[in-house]
């Protein structure tokens, strides 16, 4: 399994990275030999296994249904790198 | 002075003869000394911190009751969010952020009048095994500077080696608090996953990372870890558990006790003199009565291969949220909103914390998400389970923590997957959720410390502080400090 | 209604927020309309380090609502993490459920011209909101605006099965959804305030060739803001997938699903770019959040507590009192306490006819127009209930119950009193009638001479003379039958 640059591309714009040409070039070559060395996992036998996703057996945590206070609009919005009044403020989405 | 345990220094202040102005005026003194050399703080609090202290002596003056911690100096890993103090998480993408809120162990810590002294460097979120991925400095290791300290808490390890202060905290994904112990040749925990509260800890891999105590001794850590440890409502993975009074029992020597001996963990790979320095540690506990028991975790050769699939798989999505749209670094110049945010963390995050989140990116993408995460999550089972068999035959596992002591500054950062491969021991304890130990137990010719590695299964950590309390009472290491 | 030469195939996917005081993982206040930025913390606003923690009260309002949508409820149910980046949602990933969400397979009963029909729901499942954007005016169009205090408010996704067969089945769909959704506490279901969110995925199936049918390929429309844009967005799309069919031929499978928006001031939809590749959500379990066992004592006493719903309703209603399958979905969508007054009206006064007359129409409007519920209209059931049995008793027309019915809302005097207060007394006395009758036949005899041409509705002049002598205080249809008796012998 050998990733090309454009897959490499491709996974960094769903991860939201910005990557300079020789990032990705470097990168392209890291992730292979990391993924290459991921693919042993392959010659686990699992057939019957199920995956573990929490490594304690808890269930049913709760909270009741009661307010607590929330924080001042200052501050929410004392570690915005825009603020806007009582907002948030972002490049406009395009769409 | 600074040389002290907590304990002892305790029993001073009770007594009066000292006060914990002093003695942190003490602790600052040395970081000014030796921290220019190690590097161990990101940031020092000296005004907070001698006002708590302060405000300790008064109210002990006073005859006032104190918390367990009362006046003692501890430093905290940046990973762990203080309220009104900057928490970066050795990034440049939080280097302004100031959390609004405190962690919970930080809650506990003031609960229990500790006095925090500063912030720690850190792996880059804490991805990373020798503390080089810090953006904004390379901690040292006390022991021999040119050498890395370990990682990713390498500033808590260093600056509780160096005397800095005697109690730090640190955090432990995959290894992260008991191979920096090792490699600078003090104590180090990570409890049972949900054992502490993670509510506060700025996430890398949620079902892997736990809080865990740094100190000199192993009755230093009970103590800390009596003083964090407890379910947290916060915390919807922190188990509803009382936490046993652990200093109370630690003397108490384990017999009998049947330690396990993996095979898996003196393969390929281990540095002669580490195996050297963990046989004898072995022998010592035979001679304390102790069986050795050989027992076979099969599943280990693959343990950093899933680890690696599910902590980056994990970590790809815990760190979506830094994209400069509601705190943190934004990039200062871009076209539009995808732009933005793919500048900011292109520009703000380092090298390993991209090779990671694309990691996770791609194993969870569709078409490769079953034969990568859901397969590690199938092998992650298995570890566990080889865990589970294994504690039928015996009370704890021993063996090495670190493969090599402390390797220089610089020598494994070409290799990403070399550097992976440091954890090789330590990793398979995150997957299963079990706690884990190190404690020192040599050095090399070189004068690198080593680390015995224990583990014991879910919630059994007062098992695990008294059979290291036992091999400390037979040994000196713990007393051991490098010569700065 | 003329055939359409096609068949309409629409499929659901409606969001409602769930009535809880706070948010789903977090204590902030879920309340409508608070100032921007006012009702968030760490937890929902993505801070680092932080944790969420299950409210169970929203667990129980979801399952209360898949109960009553007839739902299976799963033993085992986990949440998932969304993954996707969008500055509404601060942790760029939706705390959701995605392959077992805690209950599938139920279904909705609506009244159709046709009949009862149960249109099959998927799935229901449990997930939060994001936040909102606005667009900032004075930015010149290049910035955008954030408020989260939305983020975190507990949603349900209720996902339909495709099995919506026309625009007004989709209207009576979500109405229906609405009706049980509020009578329960679930959700106040209004679309203004975005309580409730609808998604519609359409298309159509056409004959082609031997009795073969085509299908169109699927548009999902969004931007829809009122139950009525639905039924309209849903006829016009129908329509346009036609024409457009007709022109590319395009089947379903051969193009991408694309979305569209409804732009309710033209009434056009329009199909916005469509996306070659799916989003990739990389769903995985959310790791902060543990598993939920449902326990089957708790499950039963929710669903102890769901009373009767309105689909069983309507069919008692009929059964019980005879209704009409109109009359019985009129009452119950006026929601159970219309429903408990109309079932004691009926009750004492034994004419549930009548009853439901009253409810449907009068009594209606006057809600409507004091803008109240009905459990805060004064006039008690036992009141309405004797006025209906005075006026069958005494034969007082409609008209003249009216102006009763308002003295009695005005003065608080029960029906008996009213009506002799406003001197209301029936002419029942036949004989008398017939004299009344005879008098406005001589003062009208062009009417008459009209009506023996073949007018017949000349009788009503002559009718409506009667009821003014009589001040209307006979019955009309005696009265009728004594002027055709009449008119006859003329």
């Amino acid at each position: 399994m050998v990733l090309t640059v454009e897959e490499v591309r491709w996974v960094a714009h769903l991860a939201r990275l910005e990557l300079s040409h020789a990032e990705l070039a470097l990168m392209a070559g890291q992730l292979n030999g990391i993924i290459d060395y991921f693919n042993q996992l392959q010659q686990v036998d699992t057939e019957n296994v199920e995956p573990l996703a929490h490594p304690l057996p808890i269930q049913n945590v709760f909270r009741e249904d009661e307010a607590s206070p929330s924080l001042s609009v200052d501050a929410a919005l004392a570690n915005a790198p825009d603020r806007r009044g009582n907002y948030y403020g972002v490049p406009a989405v395009l769409e | 002075m600074s040389e002290r345990t907590a304990v002892e220094y305790l029993t001073l202040l009770d007594r009066g003869e000292l006060t914990s102005e002093s003695l942190t005026e003490q602790f600052l003194q040395t970081i000014r000394n030796r921290d220019p050399k190690v590097q161990a703080f990101l940031h020092v609090d000296e005004s907070g911190a001698l006002e708590q202290a302060r405000l300790v002596d008064m109210r002990r003056k006073r005859g006032e009751p104190l918390g367990t911690l009362a006046g003692i100096p501890i430093a905290i890993k940046d990973v762990l969010c203080t309220a009104g103090q900057r928490t970066t998480c050795g990034s440049k993408i939080l280097q302004n952020f100031v959390p609004p809120y405190d962690a919970h162990v930080i809650t506990r810590l003031k609960q229990a009048d500790a006095v925090i002294l500063g912030k720690t460097n850190l792996d880059e979120f804490a991805m990373g095994s020798s503390t080089e991925n810090s953006a904004y400095q390379v901690t040292r290791n006390p022991w021999n500077l040119e050498r890395i300290p370990g990682g990713s808490s390498g500033g808590s390890a260093a600056a509780v080696a160096a005397c800095e202060v005697p109690l730090a905290l640190g955090s432990d994904t995959g290894g992260s608090v008991r191979q920096p112990a090792s490699l600078c040749g003090v104590a180090g925990m990570k409890p049972t996953y949900g054992r502490v509260s993670r509510f506060g800890l700025i996430a890398y891999a949620s079902s892997l990372d736990q809080i865990g105590p740094f100190a000199h001794t192993v009755t230093d850590l009970a103590l800390l870890l009596e003083a964090i440890a407890g379910h947290d409502p916060r915390d919807s993975t922190s188990v509803d558990k009382a936490v046993p009074p652990y200093r109370q029992t630690i003397e108490q020597p384990v017999r009998p006790l049947r330690i396990g001996v993996a095979k898996e963990h003196f393969g390929k790979g281990l540095d002669a003199e580490v195996e050297q320095s963990i046989r004898a540690a072995l022998k010592i506990y035979e001679q304390l009565g102790a069986t050795l028991k050989p027992i076979s975790l099969p599943t280990s050769p693959f343990a950093v291969a899933a680890y690696y699939v599910v902590a980056t798989a994990e970590a790809s999505s815990n760190l979506a949220r830094y994209d400069g749209v509601h705190y943190g670094y934004r990039a200062a110049s871009f076209e539009n909103l995808i732009d933005m945010v793919c500048r900011t963390r292109g520009e703000a995050f380092g090298q390993e914390v991209k090779r990671r989140i694309m990691l996770g990116t791609y194993v969870l993408s569709s078409g490769y998400k079953d034969a990568y995460y859901v397969k590690a999550l199938e092998v992650r089972r298995l570890i566990k389970e080889d865990f589970d068999r294994a504690f039928t035959e015996c009370d704890v596992i021993m063996g090495p923590t670190s493969p090599t002591a402390a390797f220089r500054v610089g020598e494994r950062t070409a290799d990403p997957l070399a550097m992976y491969l440091s954890d090789i021991y330590t990793i398979s304890c995150n997957l299963a959720g079990l706690p884990g130990i190190s404690i020192p137990c040599g050095f090399t010719k070189d004068g690198l410390p080593i680390g015995l590695q224990i583990l014991a299964p879910p919630f059994e950590e007062e098992k695990l502080l008294r059979v290291c309390r036992m091999y400390e009472q037979e040994t000196d290491w713990h007393t051991k400090r490098p010569k700065l | 209604m003329p055939d359409l030469p096609y068949r309409i195939v629409i499929g659901l996917e409606v969001h409602v927020q769930l009535l809880t005081q706070t948010k789903l993982f977090c204590g902030c206040s879920t309340q409508f309309g608070l100032p921007p930025n006012s009702a968030t913390c760490p937890v929902c606003t993505g801070m680092p380090g932080v944790l969420p923690v299950m409210n169970r009260h929203a667990l129980e309002l979801a399952v209360k609502a898949a109960l009553a949508l007839n739902c299976q409820i799963a033993s085992f149910t986990k949440w998932d993490r969304k993954n996707y980046y969008y500055p509404d949602l601060p942790k760029n990933y939706q705390i959701s459920q995605y392959d077992l969400p805690f209950s599938r397979e139920g279904w909705l009963e609506i009244e159709t011209s046709a009949g009862p029909k149960r249109i099959g729901i998927i799935r229901v499942h449990l997930e939060e909101d994001a936040g909102k954007m606005l667009h900032d005016e004075q930015g010149g169009g290049r910035e955008s605006l954030v408020d989260l205090n939305r983020t975190g408010t507990p949603l349900l996704e209720i996902v339909s099965k495709p099995e919506l067969a026309s625009p007004e089945e989709a209207k009576a769909y979500l109405e229906e959804l609405r009706l049980l959704l509020r009578e329960l506490e679930i959700s106040d279901c209004e679309m203004q305030e975005g309580s409730l969110r609808c998604d519609a995925n359409i298309n159509i199936h056409l004959p082609q060739g031997e009795g073969q049918l085509v299908a169109t390929p699927i548009i999902e429309v969004k931007n829809l803001n009122s139950f009525r844009a639905v039924e309209r967005a849903m006829k016009y799309e129908a329509q346009r997938q036609y024409e457009e069919f007709q022109r590319t031929g395009k089947k379903l499978g051969e193009v991408a699903k694309a979305t569209a928006g409804w732009d309710d001031a033209r009434g056009v939809t329009v199909i916005q770019r469509r996306k070659e590749e799916a989003a990739d959500y990389r769903y995985f379990p959310e790791p902060d959040l543990v598993p939920v066992t449902v326990d089957p004592a708790w499950l039963e006493r929710i669903r102890a507590g769901l009373g009767e719903l309105p689909a069983a309703q309507r069919q008692r209603l009929q059964k019980q009192y005879a209704l009409s399958a109109y009359d019985a979905d009129v009452i119950t969508g006026q929601g159970r306490a219309f429903v408990r007054y109309f079932e004691e009206v009926a009750g004492r006064c034994q004419d549930p006819k009548e009853a439901c007359n009253w409810l449907s129409n009068e009594i209606l409007q006057m809600l409507n127009e004091r803008k109240i519920a009905i459990q805060a209209f004064p006039l008690a059931a036992e009141a309405l209930a004797e006025l209906i049995r005075e006026t069958k008793a005494t034969g007082l027309n409609k008209q003249r119950a009216r102006e009763v019915l308002a003295r009695m809302l005005e003065t608080g005097s029960p029906a008996k009193q009213a009506i002799h207060d406003l001197g209301f007394k029936v002419v029942a006395d036949e004989g008398q009638l017939v004299e009344i009758v005879r008098r406005a036949m001589a003062a009208n005899p062009k009417a008459v001479a009209d009506y023996k041409k073949g007018k017949t509705k000349a009788a009503d002049a002559i009718k409506g003379a009667v009821m003014r002598e009589t001040k209307g205080m006979a019955k009309t249809e005696v009265v009728q039958q004594l002027l055709l008796q009449e008119l006859q012998k003329a």
